[in-house]
């Protein structure tokens, strides 16, 4: 379950899919003999879009899949990859499931919220970095190991991760 | 090295994920030797004739399942692939499908076409983006080949095949909540019977698979069930993808041929090569995070499926993760249990609450708070998850701590006594960062 709180005070009232969106939205909804099926397509294309998913574009997707608003707000709070708050430009996102821990994952998480500032789900103060502890990610072989974004990163200690906050800008 | 024997064996060839690579090295030459050579229930038989089973965890023999699906249901059908790839351990099917996205495309082609289906869907978790560009990438060059659309191979036969995306729930792995997920709604696992065989995606008869079980399937059809034999023990057949994590010289995926002792798989230099600094094994967790722990007295237990349930264990999804000897079991156990507390999906009462109240016992065990009976009492939680949930993650909630407390209950009696570690090399930075 999500447990991301919802409904910010400062997102847009109402959005539409921007024109160079629209053939990515048609075709989404062209893989499915339902237009349901097309929600979780839809909220990837809006997070796209607008960085995040503001609650105008859970009602964009809403009216996009014919569907009661209720119906995406539900969905959209079930999945753990869906930002229903803004994030920082470069979403840092540590495995602690045991692999990972094992090979010092949490030495890796404590060194980020030192060296940032910021503890778990926050962000920098000049947006720059979000901090998120996230369950196993399926490269325990790597590990200790994080996303960046959809970036994977593997085998980390210390210093690579410093490298890797550098090249972030 | 051995990385392969089937599926990892021409894996590391340049270019692999391209068309043209893969059919240099015989890519798509079973699906032109099946379409319009086979009719789909000689698929099944020779799938059947292999003994091969479901490599997601449950395995389950994979021509069985095929032919659940009612062959004069006037309803459409579909072949979903589960690549969500979730239980913790598992890295397996991420580089089968990086390294060779094709092999996947010809086994689902294949599989639709035996139990007659005309769409495929293939279900990535979330994180698995780049991933399905990479097959996005090659599906259109499928499609480009006329291996995937109207009229595959010339053969007639209609194919569609799409990629999904979900968005991050373990849940979504378990074939029935995978398949809510996909139509849409929160990915929240459904009452079985019928069965997705019977009705599945859209109330329509479905076949659900992993992609190691699809990618197995060309090879199979190629060569025949028998050939598939020559590997593995007589009711596990042929080979499976280890993957192994944890302080090992070399972790990563291995294909062994099944049976092959568990002591081989981490002590031999030609796969993990032992352990790291100078620790040594404490237990092993052989399928997956899900399955009870071996301790290292069972090392000498055979990969395969019956010899890993003779010893109380699965085999599973294949994720070994090899716990040393300088690893605290209540705090290992405490990792897990967070995990299965933060991916229940909320729909039933023991796993939602169980969970909770497991990981509640377990912190203040780890954080020296321990009471007297607060072992039994955990016990007596993941029993009563165990069997009485709505899924199998519930199971795969309890079987973690039934395991630990099988084998390794004096540790936890320890810890509640001295209100400490009897050992922990990584307690300080587990403690500082807290769950």
């Amino acid at each position: 379950m999500s447990h991301a709180p919802i409904m910010p005070t400062e997102a847009p009232a109402v959005l539409e899919w921007p024109d160079n969106v629209k053939p990515e939205v048609a075709e989404a909804i062209s893989h499915y003999p339902v237009k349901r099926s097309a929600v979780l397509p839809l909220l990837w294309i809006a997070q796209r879009t607008w960085g995040w998913c503001p609650p105008a574009a859970l009602q964009l997707v809403a009216r996009t899949a014919e569907l009661p608003e209720p119906e995406v707000f539900g969905v959209a709070t079930f999945y753990t990859m869906f930002n229903l708050q803004p994030v920082g430009r470069h979403h840092l996102q540590v495995c602690m499931t045991l692999s990972c821990s094992l090979m010092g994952a949490d030495r890796l998480f404590k060194h980020l919220e030192h060296k940032l500032g910021i503890g778990h789900g926050e962000t920098t103060a000049d947006g720059r970095f979000t901090l998120r502890r996230v369950e196993c990610l399926a490269a325990c072989g790597g590990g200790p190991c994080m996303q960046v974004g959809l970036d994977y990163y593997e085998d980390l200690d210390l210093p690579k991760v410093d490298a890797i906050l550098e090249k972030l800008k | 090295m051995s990385r392969g024997l089937l599926l990892f064996k021409d894996i590391d060839t340049p270019g692999l994920t391209g068309i043209e690579t893969y059919r240099k090295l015989g890519g798509y030459e079973s699906l032109a030797g099946t379409l319009g050579h086979k009719t789909p229930d000689e698929c099944i038989e020779i799938v059947k004739s292999s003994g091969l089973r479901g490599r997601g965890g449950a395995g389950f023999p994979t021509g069985l399942k095929w032919s659940f699906v009612p062959k004069n249901s006037p309803k459409a059908k579909y072949i979903v692939c589960n690549a969500d790839e979730s239980e913790p351990g598992t890295f397996k099917d991420r580089e089968l499908m990086v390294l060779n996205p094709h092999l996947l495309i010809e086994g689902m082609i294949l599989a639709g076409y035996a139990i007659g289906a005309n769409a495929g869907y293939i279900y990535f978790r979330g994180e698995f983006a780049y991933v399905q560009a990479i097959m996005d990438k090659g599906i259109a060059e499928a499609r480009a080949a006329g291996l995937v659309g109207d009229n595959v191979f010339g053969s007639g036969f209609k194919f569609e095949l799409y990629t999904h995306l979900g968005a991050g729930a373990y849940i979504c792995g378990e074939e029935t909540a995978l398949l809510s997920s996909l139509e849409g709604f929160r990915g929240q696992p459904r009452l079985k019977p019928p069965f997705p065989a019977v009705e599945g995606l859209y109330a329509c008869p479905t076949v659900v698979n992993n992609v190691e079980t699809i990618m197995n399937v060309p090879h199979i059809l190629k060569n025949g069930g028998a050939w598939y034999k020559q590997w593995g023990t007589d009711k596990s057949s042929g080979t499976k993808v280890l993957s192994v994590s944890g302080p090992v010289k070399r972790p990563g995926n291995y294909e062994i041929p099944l049976g092959l002792p568990l002591r081989t798989l981490i002590e031999s230099p030609e796969y993990c090569g032992g352990m790291r600094d100078g620790l040594k094994v404490k237990g092993v967790i052989p399928g997956g995070s899900s399955v009870p722990v071996l301790p290292a007295s069972l090392l000498d237990t055979g990969l395969d499926y019956e010899s890993m349930n003779s010893a109380g264990t699965f085999l599973g999804s294949g994720g070994v993760i090899v716990i040393d000897d300088q690893t605290c079991m209540v705090d290992a156990l405490w990792n897990l249990i967070r995990f299965y507390r933060h991916e229940s999906c909320g729909k039933c009462t023991p796993c939602r609450e169980g969970t909770y109240w497991m990981g509640e016992i377990l912190e203040r065990i780890e954080k020296g708070e321990g009471r007297d009976g607060d072992i039994d009492l955990l016990l007596d939680v993941a029993n009563n998850i165990f069997g009485k949930s709505f899924c199998a993650l519930g199971d795969a909630a309890a079987m973690p701590v039934q395991g630990m407390l099988k084998h390794f209950r004096e540790e936890f009696e320890y810890h509640v006594k001295h209100k400490r570690c009897m050992v922990n090399r990584r307690r300080n930075a587990v403690m500082e960062v807290g769950a």
